[in-house]
């Protein structure tokens, strides 16, 4: 019963999505108020039916209904709790109802959030919204749905992949699809200016909360999955340049530069139709992603069970949505004229610099990840790119980048003039130099020759970064949210470059095959091996080593990595034990059994690597405050626009 | 022509939809991405050991037997993802396993073998991935099935699964080899 009602909620909520796409879309076109009215009762009747049907599938999951086919793939009776409801989205099925009930919360939200816009643009932002949901919601019932029966019900379920069986497997997909989604709402508002021909200042104040929402929680959903693959995977790895991991870093990349090119917008009303290429392209690339994903063109650690007729849907479904907007952007983006100029050394031209190189990162990216596929079209023989390509190609990229962030936050708007700025700007970059220096040869030894070069950037863009808010305190000016979110978010980035250049360039990891009391040394730790025991969890077994970790003598904790079989699947994974002392991590994992009581054990230590996942949550942390920026507050009849610049004066965040 | 700047990501646009379209008809399945080398000879090769850089394995040495050749690497993820599935056909005895370490670090490919268990009976370098470009390799993993007369029986692409296994190369191997399967699992 609960299964037929899941699959009857969603046909309703494909039907109101429906609606709720032909009202928004034609209503303003034919100036219907009352089709406009109906707008939002169908997003809310559109969000309870597939919040319902949601529902159902986790109800499904939670009563171990092996009836459902679905359910019978992916759980079992033996699954704890937890895993039972994280399973809904541990295959592609489910992972769809997921999607589209993220869909319906942000088009609750934005329906909430349009209220106070002119009616004819909500309308029309929610149309193309209710667009989306509707494609979503045919794709899943003609080619993936959740709820088709088995008959006979199975005795028990095939379970859940054990690798998914994990804390972050419940945390990484929600809070990643979040950021996902969350980009369709600016596509929609860039949907909604362009079906009006008219984009202007305001237009940029709306769009860019959204935008730096969806960025917030892609950045949160990326790290989550890179800290997943870190301990689960067991090779100490956080990051592959696996397809699928690149699908969710384009649309970061992206999305990244949207929202410096919309402080442009807002700012100087420059970058009209740059802003809403990006925006149309940051989606696309999300849509792409699960193009990739879902195909079965690309093989990936993640992939779904593919299909040719899921592929071909979700062809058809790209052609539709990219296509339109595109089309529509090919006749609606000459008409948008920016007039302003802006002089070289203006922070206009900063943030130019800045979309240009997060642009040919993307395109590099997305060049490694086609190019197999594309060679293999165009029958010009096969190939495969992986980190040699990925790397050097995005350093290339990413240096000019962060060189350019400490002096271009800085850089006035319209004008050039650094020069009140000159003198604090000189002396954080030769501190960060000496830090970056002192840092990589007196405290370590070795390193690569960009990591002084890779410390030093980070330090300089957090110094740098800190300059204004620091002037601003001692002359007792308040600092408005804005500035703190974006401060706090390129300290986040010094972070993050920091952390990756000391964990690209000091780990240190060692292989080692130990009997029971021995010993192996790495640097200044000291591994002592106890010998295992046989370990038991709630669906699986295995045995568990104990190891005592101790550095120059004084202790550091007992480790215990674990080497588990699953007993449904018969799977095999390794639970490598990750301990954080100081502000390194030291991981073990236990390898192979190889006779006389002896067991290979793999060691590493890997300096401030937690300190990337830190970074990231910061960044995000710095978007979220910038949104609850005064500003972005909505007043009533928002038609007449209040003027936000005027309000401020110097050094507005990027 | 200043019109052209903003139709042109909607060319590019189409020109990618293409790709994909060809995409999908090429590849409409991991089991039916066609390899032209099914049903024809292995390609000849005669590459280094891993183990032993001066000993080489060559095609020559696997005629007569039943073998998977599996295209891998250290720097692949879902290479290690597969690692387990591996140690289990090699347990099984049904079918040794020849590796083609490819594109990969000596050292690294050494020291993963250590840890995670070696599945593979031989293992072959393809430093420069000259090797794989002979075998059409689209991505590592990627698994062929050889027979003792060296024809390419089956290829199948992705990390190997259970069903992959049970599936898609057991019943291909002969019927003596099939039945050992049975009776042991």
């Amino acid at each position: 019963m609960i299964p037929e009602l899941g699959q009857f909620a969603l046909i309703l909520g494909m039907l109101l999505a429906g609606l709720q796409a032909f009202f928004g879309i034609v209503g303003p076109a034919l100036q219907r108020d009352r089709w406009m009215a109906a707008v939002t009762p169908a997003v809310s009747g559109q969000f309870v039916m597939v919040a319902t049907s949601m529902g159902c599938l986790v109800a499904s999951f939670v009563a171990n209904d092996f009836s459902v086919a679905y359910v019978a793939e992916n759980s079992n009776s033996s699954l704890p709790l937890f895993y039972r409801v994280a399973a809904v989205w541990g295959s592609h099925s489910g992972s769809l109802i997921l999607w589209i009930f993220l869909l319906a919360c942000w088009t609750l939200a934005a329906a909430v959030g349009t209220q106070r816009l002119p009616k004819a643009f909500a309308a029309r932002v929610l149309g193309v919204l209710g667009l989306i949901s509707f494609g979503f919601l045919l794709y899943t019932l003609a080619t993936s749905n959740p709820f088709l029966r088995l008959d006979p019900p199975w005795p028990d379920g095939e379970s859940l992949n054990p690798i998914l069986q994990d804390p972050g497997l419940a945390g990484h997909p929600p809070v990643l699809y979040t950021g996902y989604v969350g980009l369709a709402v600016a596509f929609a508002f860039a949907g909604a200016a362009m079906l009006e021909g008219r984009l202007d200042k305001d237009w940029a104040r709306w769009t860019r909360p959204w935008t730096t929402a969806a960025w917030a929680f892609l950045s949160c959903g990326i790290a989550l999955g890179s800290w997943w693959a870190y301990y689960t995977l067991g090779w100490g790895g956080f990051w592959f340049w696996d397809p699928v991991e690149n699908a969710s870093f384009m649309p970061w990349l992206m999305a990244t530069a949207l929202i410096h090119s919309l402080a442009v917008t807002e700012k100087r009303g420059l970058f009209k139709s740059w802003t809403l290429l990006l925006a149309v392209l940051a989606f696309s690339l999300s849509l792409v992603g699960t193009f990739l994903v879902r195909s079965g063109v690309l093989v990936s650690v993640h992939s779904f069970a593919a299909s040719p007729t899921r592929g071909t849907f979700i062809l058809a479904f790209l052609i539709v949505m990219i296509g339109s907007a595109l089309a529509l952007y090919a006749w609606r983006a000459p008409l948008l004229k920016s007039d302003a100029g802006f002089e070289l050394t203006a922070r206009e031209s900063f943030l130019l610099f800045n979309n240009i190189l997060l642009v040919t990162a993307c395109a590099t990216v997305f060049a490694g990840t086609m190019a197999p596929l594309i060679s293999s079209a165009l029958n010009l023989g096969k190939l495969s790119v992986g980190p040699p390509y990925f790397n050097p190609t995005f350093l290339l990229s990413m240096l000019p980048l962060l060189a350019l962030l400490p002096i271009g936050i800085h850089a006035r708007w319209k004008r050039g003039n650094l020069s009140e700025r000159t003198r604090p700007l000189i002396l954080t970059v030769i501190a960060a130099a000496v830090i970056g220096c002192a840092i990589v040869f007196g405290l370590f030894t070795g390193g690569r020759v960009l990591s002084p070069v890779g410390v030093a950037l980070g330090v300089w863009i957090i110094l740098s970064s800190l300059i204004d808010p620091l002037d601003r305190l001692r002359r007792h000016i308040t600092i408005p949210r804005a500035v703190l979110g974006m401060t706090l978010a390129h300290i986040g980035l010094g972070m993050f470059v920091i952390s990756i250049t000391s964990v690209e360039a000091f780990t240190a990891e060692r292989d080692v095959a130990l009997a029971q009391g021995e010993t192996a040394q790495l640097g200044a730790y000291d591994f002592r091996f106890e010998g295992v025991q046989p370990v038991e969890g709630p669906n699986y077994s295995g045995v568990g080593g104990t190891v005592i970790v101790t550095r120059n003598g004084a202790p550091v904790g007992v480790m215990h990595p674990e080497k588990r079989e699953y007993w449904v699947q018969h799977t095999v994974t390794t639970a490598s034990s990750i301990k954080m002392y100081r502000t390194s991590n030291v991981l073990v994992a236990l390898g192979q059994d190889l006779g006389d009581g002896r067991w290979s054990l793999r060691l590493q230590v890997r300096p401030l690597v937690s300190f990337i996942w830190l970074a990231a949550f910061i960044m995000a942390a710095g978007g979220m405050l910038g949104i609850s920026d005064r500003r972005y507050r909505l007043q009533r009849a928002e038609a007449p626009a209040i003027a936000p610049v005027a309000a401020i004066t110097r050094s507005e965040p990027g | 022509m200043s019109r052209l700047r903003f139709i042109l990501p909607l060319l590019l646009f189409a020109l990618l939809v293409a790709v994909f379209a060809i995409g999908i008809r090429e590849s409409p399945d991991k089991d039916l991405i066609p390899s032209p080398l099914i049903g024809k000879p292995a390609p000849d090769f005669s590459l280094p050991n891993l183990t032993d850089p001066a000993q080489r394995v060559s095609s020559t040495q696997l005629r007569g037997h039943w073998y998977l050749l599996n295209v891998w690497g250290t720097w692949c993820g879902s290479c290690r993802m597969e690692h387990s599935m591996l140690l289990r056909i090699k347990q099984s005895g049904l079918i040794p396993l020849v590796g083609l370490d490819w594109k990969d670090d000596r050292d690294d490919a050494l020291s993963f073998l250590k840890q995670e268990g070696d599945p593979y009976a031989t293992i072959a370098v393809d430093r420069d991935g000259s090797e794989a470009i002979m075998w059409g390799v689209y991505g590592a993993p990627e698994t062929f099935l050889v027979n003792p007369q060296g024809i390419v029986i089956y290829k199948y692409i992705g990390p190997i699964t259970e069903q992959a296994w049970t599936q898609q190369i057991l019943p291909r191997l002969p019927m003596n080899q099939t039945a050992a399967a049975g009776a042991s699992s």
